[in-house]
């Protein structure tokens, strides 16, 4: 869409009522500002989403939008787009909405591959009830339904994505306004089942869980921005590099052992292959930056259009293409 | 042979086909069943299939029977028990004599009762007859090396001319009952058009069997008709099944509404054959999502809803056991959406291929809050398109989930069925928004004398709205935690839903005016009940019945219809959940009760016996 017929403020309704400082606010601004840039008109998007605080979301979208059951929004959206492939849908989770009680239906929205953006604000946290573990917080995680600490392993979003052959993953920081904005303008131009994970903090139950890349100059540290085409460089002045190493990643200093920009790993998310892109997905600190940005953004066909064009085909080679016709299919006889 | 062979007229007749489960028993049955229907007389038939998807060959737990019960005029059920029993092998025999009468004709394929057979189906003696203290007229043929015989020079293998002993028994019971052959002749070409070989040896073996009952006189006594005194209206009729016609209603109801119809199903017996028919159409443009799971059948139907499309998810009880969160979502948005319930026994799997009705209060009530759904039940095979069809038109026009129960009974049963015309149907008119009302338009804005609330589809230019979940402001549509607003929301969603009583039809009361006994049922007993009711008052009894399709809200007479009758009694395959909720909303009914959870169809004679019993109290 070449001209901007919308602004942010088109978008936006009521009065978001989320706790002063919560992830939240700065993702809807963030969310808002792409719509208005995407240019889809108000009418003909959806935003569906579960339970839990960042599900209160569609409330302050002047959309079309439905704030359903726990864990059920992948499934709800699955039957507003493909009952009407012609609204955009949004689906706004959490990570105990997605994945927890909603994991199912996580995984098989994406290897159905329906054309939905589901936006995964983790937290790792839940907020809503005032404080438990999460399926993504860490091992060992204390919390007040663990007061000595979790023994579970927390589910990796990407991993789960990546495990139900999805097609695109995204990774941005909720305070991180304009990658932010990039992100999701890319997963709604994508075609088919888009994951956008926003890191996301919950300043009462999980202050600071996201702190490496809370400010600025945290993130120039210890995250990377991916873009499609570009090598992998971070750090404040673009001093660091990824580059392969047997079988994993390593992080290089330019410069040094005589690596110049030309060793570096040039991102591919546009590659079917997602070993690698799963490698990015999964760095985590104190050795590797956490990547940002579009990790995985690949071609497949999409669920509903596959039906429309399934139901397109059959109809020219069946016969009946009404109730009466239907009838005449079958073996009758007089009385 | 030349002995003349008596041809005896007879009203009715119930015949049994029953063998192993690889032995084409259902294609028989309905073979038989389309054959009679075509010849003019009523039908009415119940697949009996076993658990296992393939039991050892030969053991008891494979049988699969198939019964057809055939009439000169109306014919209400299969049939309690059978005139001709089939038994392909001993194991068959051995399960299937319970439905026989002393006087029944037992025919069995000798070939299949060697000693190993015998021994399969458990049979401690050489004699499976004296074992089981048979003493029936057995017809004995040698089925399987008469198919042999018959087709030596076809060129098929073993294994497909094994395949065609059915049509041979098939053949014998034409010939039993006059029946004209050649009408199975024509069914058999059409069905193996692609495979013209299949066929010819299928119609070869059909009229092995005819023949030898000519020719031997099938050592019966006597063979029978039963002429076509049938008063069925005039037109084209054909052989439906519960399942089929639910989604044939499923199909009618979107074509008349202008709507796509969307189902979002998950594979569960006895329902899963709603969703196989319907996925076949895509022609019509229905739309089949078989999800991840029952909660995500519910849940993108209820997605479906909200988008603009006919929503159907079906399923059986412990399916809605999963789906009742969406279904209550559906409640508190007032979206429409239709849930279909093919009960079968319980609780947890239950008996998953046996039908009952115990899912009613499960439907009433089996969801958190005051959560108000109206449930309609389907009494026939048949009636199951006309009930699919108000279900859709009562959740599109008064924008509410409904439930429709049928069970495994009417689902798998078939029964033959006037094609309907689709311009007799009513029309249905979903209360949509128009845009002048865009001013001024909230989400639970109401019609005044309906108290539906307006459908505003996305992609509608003015009506951007957020329902949900949460309780919403009676006035605004927005988020409210208002007692005054909660209590008044409660109120409106049980008052609009028990105004569509204004739109149902009275209760009907068939029989005898002045009845001493009131029979009342709901759902798939209808036949059984009416048969009952029938034989009571050709006994000089005065029986009458009430048989309910609307259940929730109940038919606006209800109260004034059971008062009027001394006696009522309650008959139900459940424990008496419809006896209970007609207690509860009508003070003071006394009600006997009769209540039987076998997972099978009720015994006409068994309901005769204890309403006389409770007639001469």
């Amino acid at each position: 869409m070449s001209e901007t017929k919308y602004t942010a403020a088109d978008y936006k309704a009521g009065q978001p009522r989320w706790c002063p400082g919560c992830g939240d606010h700065a993702f809807l601004n963030s969310f808002h500002k792409a719509l208005a840039e995407i240019g889809t008109a108000p009418k003909d998007i959806a935003v569906i989403s579960g339970i839990g605080c960042s599900s209160r979301l569609p409330y302050y979208m002047n959309t079309y939008g439905m704030h359903t059951i726990h864990g059920r929004a992948a499934a709800i959206a699955t039957g507003v787009k493909v009952a009407n492939p012609q609204l955009t849908v949004w689906q706004i989770s959490g990570d105990g909405d997605g994945l927890a009680i909603g994991g199912n239906h996580f995984i098989h929205a994406i290897r159905r591959n329906v054309d939905i953006n589901i936006i995964l604000l983790n937290n790792r946290i839940y907020g809503l009830t005032k404080g438990q573990y999460s399926p993504t917080s860490e091992r060992g995680f204390v919390s007040k339904s663990s007061p000595y600490g979790t023994v579970e392993d927390p589910f990796r979003p990407a991993e789960l994505c990546f495990g139900a052959r999805g097609r695109f993953f995204a990774r941005c920081a909720a305070v991180d306004g304009n990658p932010s904005v990039e992100v999701l303008k890319a997963a709604e131009k994508h075609k088919g089942t888009s994951v956008v994970e926003v890191l996301q903090n919950c300043v009462i139950f999980n202050d600071g869980t996201h702190n490496s890349i809370a400010k600025k100059e945290d993130r120039e540290r210890n995250a990377i921005y991916l873009e499609h085409g570009k090598p992998m460089l971070f750090g404040p002045d673009k001093e660091f590099g990824l580059m392969q190493e047997g079988f994993g990643l390593k992080v290089v200093k330019l410069g040094e052992n005589g690596i110049t920009e030309k060793d570096i790993l040039v991102h591919d998310a546009h590659c079917m292959d997602n070993t690698l892109q799963l490698k990015l997905a999964l760095m985590e600190g104190p050795d590797f930056p956490i990547a940002l940005g579009v990790i995985r953004d690949v071609e497949a066909p999409t669920y509903e259009q596959a039906v429309e064009d399934q139901i397109k085909e059959v109809s020219e080679k069946k016969k009946y293409h009404n109730f009466a016709e239907l009838l005449d299919t079958n073996d009758t006889w007089e009385i | 042979m030349a002995e003349e062979i008596t041809v005896k007229e007879i009203d009715e007749v119930v015949v049994r086909f029953s063998g192993d489960s690889g032995d084409g028993m259902q294609l028989a049955g309905n073979m038989f069943s389309n054959i009679s229907a075509t010849e003019g007389n009523d039908i009415s038939t119940f697949p009996d299939y076993p658990a296992d998807i393939r039991a050892p060959q030969g053991s008891l737990t494979g049988v699969s029977g198939f019964q057809v019960h055939i009439g000169s005029g109306k014919v209400y059920t299969p049939g309690d028990k059978c005139d001709v029993l089939v038994a392909m092998n001993p194991a068959a025999l051995k399960t299937q004599y319970k439905f026989c009468k002393p006087q029944s004709v037992i025919i069995i394929d000798t070939d299949s009762f060697t000693k190993r057979d015998l021994e399969k189906a458990q049979f401690q003696l050489e004699n499976p007859f004296s074992e089981l203290g048979i003493k029936n007229e057995v017809v004995e043929a040698s089925i399987t090396t008469m198919c042999k015989e018959c087709l030596k020079d076809s060129g098929l293998d073993n294994k497909s001319i094994l395949r065609t002993k059915n049509m041979f028994a098939l053949g014998l019971v034409c010939w039993l009952f006059q029946r004209d052959v050649k009408i199975g002749e024509k069914i058999l070409r059409e069905k193996f058009a692609k495979k013209p070989e299949i066929a010819e040896a299928n119609v070869q073996v059909l009229y092995a069997g005819y023949q030898f009952g000519a020719n031997t006189h099938a050592s019966v006594s006597m063979s029978y008709r039963v002429p076509s005194k049938n008063q069925k209206a005039h037109g084209r009729y054909m052989d439906i099944n519960g399942n089929k016609a639910t989604s044939y209603g499923l199909i009618a109801a979107a074509e008349k509404a202008g709507l796509q119809l969307y189902l979002g199903s998950y594979p569960i017996t006895p329902a899963t054959d709603i969703l196989h028919e319907l996925s076949k159409h895509k022609s019509l443009g229905v739309k089949t999502v078989q999800c991840e799971d029952e909660i995500a059948g519910c849940a993108s139907a209820v997605g479906a809803a909200f988008a603009g499309a006919l929503a159907v998810t079906s399923t059986s009880g412990p399916g809605v056991c999963l789906k009742s969160e969406a279904m209550n979502l559906a409640v508190i948005a007032e979206l429409p959406l239709v849930i279909v319930n093919v009960q079968r026994g319980g609780p947890s799997t239950g008996l998953p291929t046996k039908s009952e009705q115990t899912d009613l209060l499960q439907a009433l009530y089996g969801r958190n809050g005051e959560s108000p759904m109206p449930v309609i039940a389907a009494s026939s095979p048949t009636d199951c398109f006309d009930a699919a069809y108000t279900a859709c038109k009562i959740a599109l026009e008064h924008m509410t989930p409904v439930v429709l129960l049928t069970d495994a009974y009417i689902a798998n049963g078939s029964a033959a069925w006037k094609l309907p015309d689709l311009n007799e149907y009513p029309s249905i008119n979903p209360p949509y928004v128009t845009p002048e009302m865009a001013s001024y338009w909230t989400p639970f804005l109401r019609n005044y004398e309906t108290g539906v609330r307006y459908w505003a589809k996305p992609g509608t230019e003015g009506f951007m709205h957020r329902i949900g979940g949460l309780e919403k402001s009676s006035e605004t549509g927005a988020i409210s935690t208002e007692p005054e607003n909660h209590h008044l929301m409660t109120q409106l969603r049980a008052e609009k839903v028990a105004k569509i009583a204004d739109t149902l039809p009275l209760l009907e009361v068939e029989g005898e005016e002045d009845a001493d006994l009131l029979i009342v049922g709901f759902g798939g007993t209808y036949g059984h009940l009416h048969s009952a009711m029938d034989i009571l008052n050709a006994g000089g009894k005065k029986a009458a019945l009430a048989h309910f399709r609307f259940i929730n809200p109940l038919p606006k007479n209800t109260e004034e219809v059971l008062r009027k009758y001394k006696k009522i009694v309650v008959a139900e395959q459940n424990m008496g959940q419809f006896a209970g909720y007609l207690r509860m909303n009508i003070e003071g009914l006394h009600l006997h009760q009769f209540n039987q959870v076998k997972g099978q169809p009720f015994v006409v004679q068994e309901l005769v016996d204890a309403f006389t019993k409770i007639m001469e109290e």
